[in-house]
């Protein structure tokens, strides 16, 4: 608007003089009421610019427009600084993961407990299982005989030259501790079992066997106990207590789903049982309370978008992202416009053979593809692995590079009608030089039509970027900006079921551009009411 | 005025040559390509040479061993002889793909610019003759808010709506799951199905420019002094708009909508990629991002063609339209 006011048309010139004289009169006549010239008896005078502005502020659209840039700007960069967090500050919330924990087995098979490595090989270990199965109660192999000795339904001791060299059996002798069981203990703890036996002599030392099969020492402390369940941890620094077995095992037995547990420092977990058909063994699952990243949370008090990604607010993001969206679009179009002036100014005002090879380097930028260009660009930068900032920073040297054309055109023809002028001449005659006459008192002439082409242009710049950070080849991830933001969209699962991470964007972004649009058209309106008829 | 087309074919002749040097120096300056991991690809299989070899075979097949300047003049000279070479991403030659990808995006393209022209030149019409009525401002926000809507949040918005929450359309693709099982009718019928939203898409991001400009001639028609002499006349309003003012609107909306038929042969680049549709756009952004040089080359500079064709086109056809224009 200053520019506009510095540019003096001659009839405002001599307007501005006339006002001048009146003052001076004024001053002479001021002892006199009866000439007085006094505000309310003047006609007002309005310079150019308040002229432009009071058209402008007359269409209602346009103000509406204005109006909400300037809540974009407010939401931008004042939202910022207001919001309680940061645009990279991460949320976390504790989730009950379920972990695998532990599987059960229920033994349907005869497993071989081996007392004589040598003489119980695993070819024996068939035969004996196939007398077995036949019912047999001995067998010969490679020429040694072997006796089998029933102890109970299903366990079986096999023996070759009156000594006992292995068990085979469905129920197990398990041990409690971490202590590996010697084969004189389980062949003790089998027999005391099958006899009715409560307590059996094993290694030297006296052992209680207890009615649900558990074995303690003499000292009370729990040894070993008999069980056709087989429980294994998932981790291997995981021991289970004989508690949660016992637990375990009856939540198996009685077909339940899940059940708590309390440990013994306290911490209560539940536990989530699960059959596996392929296995013939259940799944445990442990539920622990775990703590997460607080990703797409839904709208809350907390946060009023909820939360995208990463687990950071979506809010304090799109203000954030905002300030990229403008700032951007600002740098992009004050960089084409400089570019443009000079090449357009220079072009213009020289003619000839000057004017003939910059329109041809008009002509070519005119011509290159320069979404594909960009986009080849941002590859290309996406293999450099650049860091975010410099991205930035080129993306944006790029866009002002392949946009400057259109403003030198628009600057140009300007030019070439305005230099005919009289008040050119005037400066000729004044004897001003080139530079200061293109700069001082051509390029304030074209001001008005290049105010209008910039706001234009901001808004398509910040499309361009949007869909360019959509794309993932524009604004790279700490920073954020309206296109990024939505880019998550490109997963189903996001657009399907997440409306508050990309459609709140998508909006700011729509609105923003439209009151470029809008604001331009009606500062397009209010400079040359000749359109406005 | 064969001579006026005669010198700006040459003129455009020269602006392509700069063009095409611009973008091949860009090419040839990426710090990767696809060249670089098909090398390295070749260089992992047991008993192979080493990459330095194979880098130094590749580029040698493919003119890359030279400065930019030779090579840019082989390609130059390879390509005049009709011979685009073959292309890295799609393992075919680039003229075979092109053939592949071009009549869909046209066809795609034809569809929506009619349905734009149909949609925004009555709409322009009506907005300038009713000029700060209601209507007029509803047609005026209506094209602004079309221009400003960014296309990639449009079409996840239809995405949303039609794929998501009714259902009646795919969200990727150009075919159904059971196209194959599909009578040749039907398979068609499928087709068209799949391009409803991008071209919805394509009409809606598009129509707000011309809308626009069909606005704004036409206000310009309406202040002529023969538009005054018609009434004056005592024409009916009728008469006077629909057949004193539009023909003269026509002008020149007839020359830009001629200086934009060459544009449908380039493709939507965004619109196809969001669609998954397999239209040339969709095509050249992933040789784009993947680096396929003789691919990407052959579609930027037949889009800078297109560019030059349709400009020639808009001058030629403002002569041809209006009498009083003459061209030297």
């Amino acid at each position: 608007m200053k520019d506009i006011k510095e540019n003096k048309d001659p009839s405002e010139t001599i307007k501005e003089e006339l006002q001048n004289a009146n003052k001076i009169e004024e001053q002479i006549n001021s002892d006199s009421d009866q000439y007085s010239l006094n505000d309310d008896r003047r006609v007002k005078v309005l310079s150019p610019g308040q002229l432009v502005a009071k058209r402008f502020i007359r269409n209602r659209l346009a103000v509406t427009g204005m109006v909400i840039l300037l809540i974009m700007f407010i939401f931008s960069f004042i939202g910022g600084l207001l919001s309680p967090y940061d645009q990279d500050q991460k949320f976390y919330r504790v989730d009950a993961q379920a972990k695998d924990y532990a599987g059960v087995l229920h033994n349907e098979e005869y497993r071989y407990t081996i007392g004589d490595k040598d003489l119980f090989k695993s070819s024996v270990n068939a035969q004996a299982l196939k007398a077995i199965i036949t019912g047999k109660d001995s067998f010969d192999y490679n020429g040694v005989s072997y006796t089998l000795e029933q102890l109970e339904d299903e366990v079986f001791t096999v023996s070759t030259g009156g000594k006992v060299i292995g068990i085979v059996s469905k129920e197990l002798v398990n041990s409690s501790t971490q202590e590996a069981l010697s084969f004189d203990f389980t062949l003790a703890a089998f027999q005391a079992k099958s006899e009715g036996k409560d307590s059996f002599t094993a290694d030297g030392a006296e052992f209680k066997l207890g009615e649900d099969g558990i074995i303690t020492d003499a000292a009370g402390n729990e040894k070993a106990y008999i069980s056709a369940y087989i429980v294994k941890a998932v981790m291997s620094d995981v021991f289970f207590t004989r508690e949660f077995k016992n637990q375990l095992i009856d939540a198996v037995e009685a077909g339940e789903k899940s059940f708590k547990f309390t440990d013994a420092d306290g911490q209560e977990a539940e536990y989530i049982l699960s059959y596996d058909a392929a296995t013939k063994g259940w799944d445990v699952k442990q539920e622990i309370d775990t703590k997460v990243f607080d990703t797409y949370s839904a709208p809350s008090k907390e946060h009023w978008l909820g939360t995208d990604r990463n687990g950071m607010d979506m809010l304090t993001r799109l203000m954030y992202g905002g300030r990229i969206s403008l700032m951007i679009g600002f740098i992009v179009v004050f960089l084409e416009t400089f570019l443009g002036i000079i090449m357009g100014g220079i072009s213009g005002y020289f003619g000839g053979w000057i004017d003939g090879l910059i329109m041809r380097i008009v002509d070519v930028f005119y011509c290159i593809p320069s979404m594909p260009i960009i986009i080849i660009l941002g590859a290309a930068m996406d293999a450099a692995n650049l860091p975010s900032l410099t991205r930035m920073i080129y993306l944006m040297l790029i866009l002002g590079f392949l946009g400057w054309a259109g403003v030198a055109r628009l600057v140009r023809g300007q030019i070439l009608s305005l230099r005919e002028q009289e008040f050119m001449t005037a400066t000729e005659a004044c004897g001003i030089a080139p530079s200061r006459r293109i700069f001082r008192h051509l390029i304030p002439n074209v001001m008005p039509q290049l105010i209008v082409y910039m706001t234009m242009g901001l808004g398509s710049t910040i499309i361009l970027e949007a869909t360019l950070s959509f794309l993932g080849l524009g604004v790279r991830f700490p920073f954020a900006s309206w296109g990024n933001i939505i880019n998550d969209v490109n997963d189903t699962f996001v657009l399907t079921n997440y409306w508050f991470i990309w459609i709140p964007a998508g909006v700011l972004l729509l609105v923003t551009v439209l009151a470029f649009n809008i604001v331009g058209d009606g500062l397009r309106d209010a400079f040359d009411p000749k359109m406005k008829r | 005025m064969r001579k006026y087309i005669i010198k700006r074919l040459i003129q455009s002749l020269v602006i392509l040559f700069f063009v095409s040097f611009i973008i091949y120096a860009l090419m040839r300056c990426l710090p990767t390509s696809y060249v670089e991991a098909m090398a390295r690809q070749k260089s992992m299989q047991p008993g192979s040479k080493s990459y330095e070899e194979w880098m130094a075979q590749l580029s040698a097949m493919y003119n890359l061993d030279g400065s930019i300047i030779s090579g840019f003049f082989k390609w130059l000279g390879s390509m005049l002889r009709g011979d685009f070479g073959d292309s890295w991403k799609w393992t075919v030659p680039v003229l075979t793909k092109f053939n592949d990808t071009v009549w869909l995006s046209f066809v795609m393209g034809l569809v929506s610019f009619i349905l734009e022209i149909l949609i925004a030149v009555p709409l322009g019409i009506i907005a300038a003759t009713k000029q700060y009525s209601k209507t007029d401002y509803t047609i005026s926000v209506i094209a602004l808010a079309g221009i400003s809507l960014p296309t990639f949040f449009f079409a996840s918005l239809l995405k949303l709506v039609f794929s998501v929450k009714l259902g009646w359309f795919d969200l990727y693709g150009l075919v159904g799951r059971n196209y194959d099982q599909l009578s040749a009718f039907g398979q068609v019928m499928d087709k068209a199905n799949h391009l409803v939203l991008p071209i919805i898409t394509l009409v809606v991001v598009s129509m707000g420019g011309l809308m626009r400009y069909t606005r704004t001639n036409m206000l310009e028609v309406l202040n002529a002094d023969y538009i005054r002499t018609a009434r004056a006349k005592g024409l009916s309003e009728h008469k006077v708009i629909y057949k004193h003012a539009f023909r003269n609107t026509l002008i020149p909306i007839v020359t830009i909508i001629g200086g934009s038929l060459p544009g449908l042969f380039s493709g939507a680049l965004i619109t196809e990629t969001l669609f998954g549709i397999p239209g040339i756009g969709y095509a050249s952004y992933y040789s784009m991002v993947a680096g396929d040089i003789p691919f990407s080359m052959f579609f930027l500079v037949f889009t800078a063609i297109l560019t030059l064709l349709g400009n020639l086109i808009a001058d030629v056809l403002y002569a041809v339209v209006d009498p009083r224009v003459r061209i030297a």
